[in-house]
């Protein structure tokens, strides 16, 4: 059975304007050891999804799924006392500004103990004892007198470490990453992404990492899910969502990756992302897309087989068909 | 620390000076004569009246009184009261107790509930709790403090007879003044049943002084709460799985605490400088009525000390708040 298993979560929210649906319809399923990319552009409700499974979402939101299960769990039937001894012990989340993400309040070591001292019933040595054992583990020098130092007083890699330390600090056995390093310098970027690699390898939890950046897809995940306006489009190994996107979405994606480009103008994705109001009918991105035809334009696409990527698309791409995109 | 302290007490002079200026020029811009009041409705003669002129010192140039003013503050002394013949000094100083307890009551009241009353309404914003909670404290805020105190004068003291109707303690008991605080004297003085009336007799003036106060507390907290809640860090304190109480009372509320922290400095230092309308209403004797009383008699040394100590107290309160900040929060203790 799947660590976490999610189908058909769907979030709401209710607006000035009516509600809106950020997500709509998403399955996530992943296993022990497992690390999972979720991509997409800004506004495609990966974070939001994430953000449910965590019960982190304002009360504006309505929550609706077919299963939400962690470990066997049913998240659904949980109260929120219950939920909130799962999460920041065996789910726990790092998010994409790490120099906001601390308070700015209390010290790096204050709050690394703090969600000791929620979940596990050490003493004061041992809280201590791990706080500065959790600091060595993400790579943060001297973590002694690190442990006394005020978020202003580090830098955002070093932020983002202590993050990752607070995030750890209870085992967790999956741990969501909310773009981790799009707030970060290029090469702090790699060191993160090195030390979230490594850690997942060394102690066997399963990762999920929200990102709109495929360069770090490529480097890191096993598998892909990319979402396109709250639904999921396409979900494939992420060799093979390389070697052959079936969504179309998915290889427009691919083909704007600078270092594809074979020509001299790089290729775009006309258009934007829909919003509340101008929600295609038929296939969401069917107002994009350089196949679509009055099928796509007024029909819901059905969702292909997982030889296909599960690609939620009337026409998916083969082999031939993306050599012919390109 | 040190550094920033001492940098904080140098800024105190420019701020003396003005303050003696301002109190200096303010009492003798008011028409009326203090030693025309003083005589009454008696009259004196002309000559008489020169000879006290000269006294005071009135046929000084103005500038030349200033100047014996400041170099009598200087040397410690604020000056006899023309209608009491005491100090200006002694008599603040055997008043002022009665104000400073009756404030610290006042704003104690005013924190202890106007913080979690904002707290509250910000977590649950928009909620019925909320709405109720800020209408009232807009009630509060705005209400006449004289036509609210004589409200709960005649509720709890007139047709419920749980409170006493005015003054610091009951007649039955007497003793001498060791603190000025009649709740630590009264508690000296050992005899049964003083505290307890000290204490009755603080709690209605305390309700009123602490009204508005806790009006505005309580709004500053609740705006302040809602900036922060909106803050990442939140965010990050509910992903750990901590309690809403933790999330909200400790990891909002102390980010929340700065603007909270300055009202507060800024109702004590309104609370020091003598809430005229609660001391008179229910007697008080306080500093506040002091100073009334003294303008009205035009007694200058009175109105001129009397300011001059008042706002070297609010001066004193803006410094404890200034060091507070520190205190609160980490990125302001370095600069």
């Amino acid at each position: 059975m799947a660590l976490l298993s999610i189908r058909n979560l769907s979030v709401e929210f209710s607006t000035a304007g009516g509600p809106f649906r950020a997500v709509d319809g998403v399955d996530v399923t992943v296993d022990t050891g497992d690390i999972l990319a979720i991509v997409g552009e800004s506004g495609s409700g990966k974070s939001v999804s994430m953000m449910a499974l965590m019960g982190l979402l304002p009360w504006t939101a309505r929550i609706t799924a077919d299963e939400m299960s962690f470990d066997g769990t049913d998240l659904r039937r949980l109260t929120a006392r219950q939920r909130r001894q799962v999460i920041g012990r065996d789910i726990s989340m790092i998010f994409q500004e790490p120099m906001t993400s601390l308070n700015p309040c209390f010290t790096a070591g204050f709050q690394i103990k703090e969600t000791l001292r929620q979940h596990l019933k050490l003493d004061r040595r041992a809280r201590h004892a791990r706080a500065i054992e959790l600091m060595e583990m993400v790579g943060i020098p001297d973590p002694e007198r690190r442990l006394n130092a005020f978020p202003h007083q580090l830098s955002g890699g070093m932020s983002q470490r202590v993050m990752i330390a607070m995030a750890l600090a209870c085992q967790p056995r999956l741990l969501i990453a909310d773009e981790p390093t799009t707030a970060l310098d290029v090469t702090i970027q790699a060191q993160i992404l090195d030390l979230l690699q490594g850690l997942q390898q060394r102690t066997g939890m399963a990762l999920i990492l929200i990102t709109h950046d495929m360069g770090v897809v490529a480097e890191t995940a096993q598998r892909v899910q990319v979402q396109y306006a709250g639904q999921k489009v396409e979900e494939q190994p992420v060799r093979a969502l390389f070697e052959t996107p079936h969504h179309p979405y998915t290889a427009a994606l691919l083909a704007a990756l600078p270092e594809r480009a074979t020509e001299r103008r790089l290729p775009t994705i006309p258009g934007v992302v829909p919003g509340q109001f101008d929600r295609p009918e038929g296939c969401l991105f069917s107002p994009r897309c350089r196949f679509a035809d009055d099928t796509c334009r007024h029909s819901p696409p059905p969702v292909q087989p997982p030889a296909l990527g599960i690609a939620r698309c009337h026409y998916p791409l083969d082999t031939a068909a993306t050599e012919a995109a390109r | 620390m040190l550094k920033f302290f001492l940098a904080r007490l140098l800024t105190f002079v420019p701020t003396f000076i003005g303050v003696t200026l301002i109190s200096f020029a303010f009492i003798r811009v008011l028409p009326g004569d203090p030693i025309i009041v003083m005589a009454g409705e008696r009259g004196l003669s002309e000559a008489r009246y020169q000879e006290l002129r000269e006294q005071f010192g009135f046929d000084q140039p103005l500038i030349v009184q200033f100047w014996d003013y400041l170099t009598g503050i200087l040397h410690g002394n604020l000056g006899m009261s023309y209608v009491t013949k005491k100090p200006v000094w002694d008599e603040f100083f055997a008043l002022f107790p009665a104000t400073v307890e009756l404030s610290l009551c006042a704003i104690v009241i005013a924190i202890c509930l106007g913080i979690p009353a904002g707290v509250i309404a910000a977590v649950n914003r928009g909620k019925f709790f909320d709405r109720a909670l800020m209408s009232t404290a807009l009630v509060g805020y705005s209400m006449p403090i004289f036509w609210w105190a004589l409200l709960l004068i005649i509720v709890f003291s007139g047709n419920l007879g749980w409170t006493p109707v005015s003054g610091r303690i009951d007649l039955l008991y007497y003793f001498p003044d060791t603190t000025g605080f009649m709740l630590i004297d009264s508690l000296l003085s050992g005899q049964k049943g003083a505290f307890a009336s000290a204490v009755d007799h603080l709690i209605l003036p305390s309700i009123v002084l602490a009204t508005i106060p806790l009006a505005v507390i309580a709004r500053q907290t609740r705006s302040a709460m809602l900036e922060v809640l909106g803050e990442d860090y939140i965010r990050t304190a509910r992903a750990k799985g901590l309690a809403p109480i933790r999330v909200s009372g400790l990891h909002a509320l102390r980010n929340a605490l700065i603007p909270v922290v300055t009202v507060i400095g800024l109702s004590v230092g309104v609370l020091l400088a003598g809430a005229i309308l609660t001391e008179t209403i229910f007697s008080w004797p306080g500093i506040g009525k002091w100073m009334v009383d003294s303008i009205y008699r035009r007694d200058y040394p009175v109105v001129q000390g009397g300011l001059l100590l008042i706002a070297g107290m609010v001066m004193i309160v803006n410094l404890i708040v200034d060091l507070l900040y520190g205190v609160i929060n980490p990125k302001i203790r370095k600069r």
